[in-house]
């Protein structure tokens, strides 16, 4: 029987912004139509948690699949920098703001800075509210 | 079918490396390599895999789990200092990655073969250390 182990570390990252769901390919009626409440003109906030999640084999010597210093520190330079504290249609002005288009656009961002010694990026999870999350994950393990 | 049982344990440790410096420990490890040790409100899920029973409907037996997961984690490792208390942490560091794998080496002999409630098997371990860093292990075939 063939197995393997499997470790993956997920560490949760949270940052506050305001956002306001608005498609500029799409009329003032149909934007109110389709996002309800998330498309009143002057915005509305949320806390928002990203979960980031690694994978691969743990070095014996050190014990750590990352040493979660530095994965804090590469989330804060890569991710939390810009879009905590930030009104998200300013910080990312080529998107609409729904909770996919930034979860993948973190996903972006970390996959751009992720340091080559780093076991691989499996997944980033956004929570939007306690009761909505958005994931991507890297298939290839 | 999987099913997951929660279980809590706090327990103290520290993080760091006999072979490197302390501030080589502190720059891998961060706070966790603080020399007098520090705890943690542990939150263990344990899933297991098999197929409800026809006669009981259970996968498995989840009072059995809970006696298993007393026995194996909470009795050895609840309110002790990993490092100086609980094997094989003298020698290991007691990162939340060796605590989970750890945990799954205790408790996966306890789900071989056919129990009996069905073909059981150790499915995932997940172990927070606190809300924002939790680790998956898992040795099931893939």
């Amino acid at each position: 029987m063939s197995t393997r182990s499997f470790t993956r570390l997920t560490r949760r990252y949270r940052f506050s912004a305001s956002h306001r769901l608005h498609a500029p390919n799409l009329s003032g009626e149909a934007n109110r139509e389709l996002y309800g409440k998330c498309n009143n003109p002057f915005g509305h906030g949320h806390n928002y948690f990203a979960e980031i999640s690694v994978t691969g084999t743990v070095p014996e010597d050190s014990g750590l699949l990352v040493s979660v210093p530095a994965l804090d520190a590469l989330v804060e330079r890569a991710v939390l920098r810009d879009l905590d504290h930030c009104d998200l249609n300013h910080a990312l002005p080529n998107l609409v703001p729904t909770s996919e288009n930034v979860a993948a656009e973190i996903e972006r961002r970390l996959s751009a800075a992720w340091p080559r010694e780093f076991p691989k990026l499996a997944g980033v999870r956004l929570w939007e509210t306690k009761r909505n999350r958005f994931e991507l994950r890297n298939e290839e393990q | 079918m999987l099913i997951t049982r929660r279980v809590e344990f706090s327990a103290s440790h520290i993080c760091a490396s006999p072979a490197l410096s302390e501030a080589e420990n502190r720059a891998l490890y961060g706070a966790g390599a603080n020399p007098h040790g520090h705890g943690h409100n542990y939150v263990l899920e344990v899933t297991l895999a098999g197929e409800p029973d026809p006669v009981t409907g259970m996968v498995f037996d989840l009072r059995e789990l809970k006696e298993i997961l007393q026995r194996e984690v909470v009795l050895p490792m609840d309110h002790r200092f990993l490092n100086r208390e609980v094997a094989p942490f003298g020698d290991v560091v007691p990162t939340t990655e060796n605590i989970a794998a750890e945990i799954w080496r205790r408790l996966e002999p306890n789900f071989r073969g056919p129990a009996r409630s069905g073909n059981v098997r150790l499915n995932n371990v997940r172990l927070y250390e606190t809300e924002d860093l939790f680790v998956d292990y898992s040795e099931a075939a893939l």
